[in-house]
């Protein structure tokens, strides 16, 4: 018979966080910035150079253990973790180890049998490393220190999560999570967050763990899911041919649908980590911890709630609009504009969340303003146009969020709702099309669709299509 | 007494360093190891029954920055402290095959 076995996940999130400036200096944290035009001696590591600590990295960090359910450490510090890679000038990583910011938390996540929670093993303060470029050609790499000193929280979950899916839903609590706090923005395509995958496997029913493998450069969910997949194929294969899952870090080759040993094994992982001298200690009072506490947002659990009972919305619609910070305040907004909740609702999530995987973007990369969508709203409510219109028009806000009023009048495509006008048109129709007519009149009244139809086409869909109908059935039996 | 420094020890810290050391230069820094190993028994000796770690030697607590850029672009300045850059950034001898 057949082993079973049992996939186990840890997970290692990095989270960007987003302050303006760098953790232990002075530096904007923009991205996108000319290399090396972001940078000053404590983040390049020259020597002499002082760090000192940004206050609202320990508030964002705060803020998301809090909203996780941790234990603050309200006695925290700061340690060096060394070692010699050229993203890293100083030869030591600033990060936490002995005393980290917040622990024993959990999320809990909706899995395929109810509700189940994921532990927060800790999340502690660290930064960034800056950016390496490898050169195609000449024998060398070249190093932008943009990144360097940008504040990260790294989360790190205990072994709870048995599936892609699992991980899927856990990642995306945590990046609501971390979005409604403000904490960050979260742009996995940006490299904003970032997940390392800790996996192993055993055979089902055991209740030690396997040999595990650590897998990096995941910037996707898709990739995230498809790398679980191969890795838990990759470690029950060799276990099935009794060989031994080796301890190593991985990087996932998404393009080639396969994970290759990352670091060679005489490169030490020894990272000789001990407290940094520079950096006192961070002491939290309790009206500390207690000011942030009160100063978190509306938390998703409780905004779908309020959905439902506020604005009549049906479970699973007010949970994809909390879902993302992103949808929530888009929502938000173009109600608070005046637009039915129910509409605008609608517009989300069936035309925006179509576009969005047309396009392969998440939510968060919607650019359209919530008033243009509130004008698009009005002008269907108003009748002054119709559906298909206004799906074509909705296109273009979303695309290049122009103005639909704008848009609709420069192109000529209110709905005509002056009666003459169309009653001429369908005249003409009735004019060209007697055997049709005929049909309609010997009981087969699927036709008038058909005679719409051509009264849409000759008014170039800018008639009334109800108005046209009613018109049709009362010229064709007078 | 602490256990010996062993040439193996040398080896791996060497690696870890980043530092290739002669045969005479390894027996130094054995030597040096193994007298900074034999300073710590003797801190061992002591009772420290009750004594909090100690994480910093200053007693201060809460040094902050506010949330404000203070810096603009100083590349040029900075650059010049490389012994190789292009286009505005540091050029190393290349980190992957």
């Amino acid at each position: 018979m057949a082993r079973e076995y049992e996939t186990v996940i840890g997970l290692e999130v990095h989270v960007e966080l987003a302050t303006k400036t760098k953790i232990f200096c002075g530096c904007s944290t923009e991205f996108g910035g000319e290399p090396n035009t972001h940078t000053c001696p404590v983040c390049t590591g020259m020597p002499g150079s002082l760090p000192v600590l940004n206050k609202q990295v320990v508030e964002y960090a705060m803020a998301v253990g809090l909203a996780a359910n941790c234990q603050i450490n309200q006695y925290c510090k700061f340690d060096r973790k060394n070692y010699f890679y050229p993203d890293n000038p100083q030869n030591y990583q600033i990060s936490q180890l002995y005393l980290p910011i917040c622990h024993d938390g959990w999320l809990e996540i909706e899995t395929g049998d109810g509700k189940k929670k994921v532990r927060i093993h800790e999340i502690h303060m660290e930064e960034d490393a800056g950016k390496l470029i490898h050169d195609e050609w000449e024998d060398c790499s070249l190093v932008d220190y943009n990144r360097s000193g940008v504040p990260l929280i790294e989360i790190v979950s205990e072994p709870d999560m048995r599936s892609a899916e699992e991980v899927i839903a856990y990642l995306e609590q945590l990046r609501m999570i971390a979005q409604y706090v403000g904490a960050s923005d979260c742009k996995l395509q940006e490299g904003s967050m970032r997940a390392d995958v800790n996996l192993s496997v055993r055979e089902k029913g055991s209740d030690t763990f396997g040999t595990r493998t650590e897998m990096k450069n995941l910037n996707s969910f898709k990739a995230i899911a498809r790398a679980i997949e191969g890795e838990q194929a990759r470690q029950i294969d060799l276990l099935e041919e009794g060989k031994a899952v080796m301890q190593e870090t991985r990087r996932w080759d998404d393009a080639r649908g396969e994970s290759y040993p990352m670091r060679s094994k005489e490169d030490a992982q020894d990272y000789r980590y001990f407290p940094d001298p520079d950096l006192p200690p961070v002491v939290i009072s309790d009206e500390w911890m207690e000011q942030i506490r009160e100063s978190l947002p509306e938390l998703q659990p409780e905004k779908q709630a309020r959905y439902e009972k506020e604005f009549s919305l049906p479970a699973y619609d007010a949970s994809i609009l909390t879902g993302t910070k992103k949808l929530a305040d888009l929502f938000e907004a173009t109600v608070a504009l005046g637009s039915k909740p129910k509409k605008v609702s609608n517009w989300l999530m069936v035309e925006t969340l179509r576009l969005l995987k047309e396009h392969g973007q998440e939510p968060e990369q919607i650019r359209f303003s919530p008033e243009h969508l509130a004008g698009l709203i009005a002008m269907t409510e108003d009748g002054s146009i119709n559906s298909t219109v206004a799906k074509e028009v909705f296109e273009k806000v979303f695309e290049e969020d122009i103005d639909p009023e704008a848009y609709v009048t420069e192109h000529g495509l209110k709905t005509v709702n002056d009666a003459g006008a169309l009653e001429e048109v369908v005249k003409k129709v009735l004019e060209s099309n007697p055997k049709v007519v005929e049909e309609y009149r010997g009981g087969k009244e699927k036709v008038l669709g058909f005679l719409v139809g051509q009264v849409m086409k000759e008014m170039k869909g800018k008639a009334n299509p109800a108005m046209a109908g009613e018109l049709l059935k009362k010229l064709i039996l007078e | 007494m602490a256990s010996r420094i062993t040439d193996e020890t040398i080896e791996y810290v060497g690696i870890l360093a980043k530092l290739k050391l002669s045969g005479e230069e390894k027996e130094q820094a054995r030597e040096d190891m193994q007298k900074m190993l034999n300073y710590i028994d003797k801190l061992e000796e002591l009772d420290t029954t009750g004594v909090e770690p100690m994480s910093h030697v200053f007693p201060i607590h809460n040094v902050f920055r506010e949330d404000v850029v203070t810096n603009g672009d100083d590349r040029e300045n900075l650059l010049s402290n490389a012994p190789e850059q292009r286009d505005g950034q540091y050029q190393v001898p290349k980190t992957v095959e």
